[in-house]
């Protein structure tokens, strides 16, 4: 049975929101998540196809702002800890197990494939708003960015906007 | 002082400091109840609010943060991160986003806390984000046009709207504290009851410190208009200033005396033509920004501000006392004196005053060997001091 006792939403937000200020003041950055896998995909789609990855209008420019290998970033470093910082909390707060969530009306196939969908749409739409909900709204509320706070209301927008058409992903009939 | 990365810490250090606070930010993320789709999309459905309340409590805690950061110069808004504003993409790709988080359930940072606890949907969103990056790079050419356009550079809403930041964190907390009553009131409706309660003293004193600092913004005089009230200025009687003579100038430079730093704040025109030696070029209104700190603080040095005239000099480092750094020198009359008394000395017609006639003679001697002295220490280029912007984002 999985463990519903969560910490306190303020007393998170408090902690998190320190958090946000202290790699501030740190490293000059703040959080982020989509850029992770981001490195990732590069990482492999340019081992595994270095040919097609040449010349390509992306990778010119990527290259010309990115110096060493994409795996020795921040945030790649950054994911690491948060998978480990995870699967800590998911052992002190007994919730370690293997699942699959979903709607009470969606069978496991039609949730598979929506995550894979919602996952694809998402990680685009983290390269045209440059950030996640990490790296863009969050962190960019923290340092005040008009751009960052734009793409927060639109990703909280956009999402209270579609969720009529996708309740019964989600609800009861 | 922050950011700490690059000036002091390294970037290799850096990644290990990644790996603590990706710690620290996973943990959260998995406490606050994160790693539930079921959970995040409650927001969009009315029955669970504690995304808004995390979300929220953590943006206005950051916020008023920095503010206070900000006042009292602890961190360089001109170094660290901002967000770009390019106002189609931002708008575009937030609303892809937001169709996702409905569709998937989560975004990519609750999707790597939902895994690493065992979530197979969150593995498969993972996977979905993967592919639709790897849409994005093979698309990139078609794209290009929509995510470079209307580019503005990176501001913050102090640049946008002309309002202090730190009224816009006051802003925001009422914001906040507004919604957290209102979704109060809605899963009371939807769910029965309440999933939280709000913490009244911990908001109330984020609105009171916002507030405050943001009226001192707005009524406090700036560094700015402090220079301009020093722009102005003709009568310094009020202050003191540390003064080095002419003649103790010349002896020290021709002892080629490594502890002297000297800071031209002429024109870049004059500095080019004639400059002490290794001499640095500077524009005191830019004392404020970061890199000046390394200039101004080396131990065991005489930092002295010279210009032609001793106006200017004085002007130059009240704006640098402005921004603390205190312990500067001025050169006695300006290099105007130094040329009179030493490198275009002429010896008086007139019978010398036996007291003066030791120093006279020295003169001589720095008149014919100082501008040999002062040529070869040219400084080589015009050091160009540039704050670098940190790299961030995803």
């Amino acid at each position: 049975m999985e463990n519903e006792q969560y910490m306190n939403p303020f007393r998170v937000g408090v902690l998190l929101g320190l958090l946000l200020l202290l790699t501030i003041f740190i490293t000059g950055r703040g959080l982020g998540a989509s850029g992770a896998v981001k490195s990732a995909v590069i990482e492999i789609e340019k081992t595994v196809a270095a040919s097609h990855t040449e010349g390509m209008q992306f990778y010119k420019e990527y290259d010309a702002t990115h110096g060493e290998s994409p795996l020795k970033s921040f945030l790649v470093f950054e994911i690491i800890g948060a998978l480990i910082g995870a699967f800590v909390s998911g052992i002190i707060s007994n919730r370690l197990k293997f699942t699959m969530e979903k709607g009470p009306q969606v069978t496991t196939n039609t949730r598979i494939a929506m995550a894979i969908l919602g996952g694809a749409l998402f990680g685009f739409g983290a390269q045209l708003g440059r950030g996640c909900t990490s790296g863009s709204a969050l962190s960019g509320m923290g340092v005040f960015s008009t751009g960052g706070i734009l793409t927060m209301f639109a990703i909280f927008g956009g999402a209270y906007a579609f969720a009529y058409f996708f309740r019964k992903l989600w609800l009861q009939a | 002082m922050g950011p700490l990365v690059p000036d002091i810490i390294s970037n290799e250090l850096s990644l290990i400091i990644a790996l603590l606070i990706g710690i620290a930010f996973g943990f959260l993320l998995e406490q606050a109840g994160f790693s539930s789709a079921k959970k995040l999309v409650g927001l969009f459905y009315g029955y669970d609010f504690t995304v808004l309340r995390v979300f929220f409590t953590a943006g206005i805690t950051a916020m008023v943060g920095v503010v206070i950061f900000d006042h009292f110069h602890l961190i360089d808004m001109n170094v660290i991160y901002i967000n770009p504003l390019f106002l189609w993409s931002a708008i575009v790709g937030g609303l892809i986003m937001g169709l996702g988080f409905v569709i998937g359930g989560y975004c990519p940072g609750t999707s790597i806390c939902a895994a690493a606890i065992g979530k197979k949907d969150a593995m498969y969103f993972i996977l979905g984000a993967a592919i639709g990056i790897l849409g994005f790079i093979e698309g990139y050419p078609l794209l290009e046009d929509l995510y470079k356009s209307a580019n503005f550079g990176m501001p913050q809403l102090v640049d946008t709207f002309n309002v202090p930041n730190a009224i816009f964190a006051f802003v925001f907390v009422m914001i906040a504290i507004t919604a957290f009553a209102l979704v109060v009131k809605i899963e009371q409706k939807r769910a029965g009851a309440p999933v939280c309660r709000m913490s009244t003293k911990y908001l109330a004193s984020l609105a009171v410190i916002s507030f405050v600092i943001g009226v001192s913004q707005v009524f406090l005089p700036s560094h700015e208009q402090h220079l301009q009230r020093i722009e102005n200025m003709t009568d310094f009687s009020a202050y003191e200033f540390n003064e080095i003579s002419t003649d103790e100038l010349a002896i020290r430079i021709l002892q080629k005396d490594k502890s002297l730093h000297f800071i031209a704040v002429d024109s870049l025109e004059q500095f080019k033509k004639f400059a002490l030696p290794n001499a640095i070029h500077a524009d005191y209104r830019n004392f404020i920004h970061r890199e000046w700190e390394k200039v101004f603080r080396i131990e065991n040095q005489m930092t002295i501000i010279y210009a032609e005239d001793e106006v200017t000099e004085k002007r130059a480092v009240l704006a640098a006392r402005d921004v603390g750094f205190e312990d500067v020198y001025i050169l006695k009359g300006g290099l105007k004196a130094f040329r009179k008394d030493i490198l275009e000395f002429e010896m008086p017609n007139e019978p010398v005053d036996p007291a003066l006639q030791d120093t006279y003679r020295f003169r001589i001697v720095a008149a014919s060997q100082l501008p040999g002295i002062i040529d070869a220490a040219k400084p080589k280029a015009v050091e160009k001091i540039k704050p670098k912007r940190v790299l961030g984002g995803c």
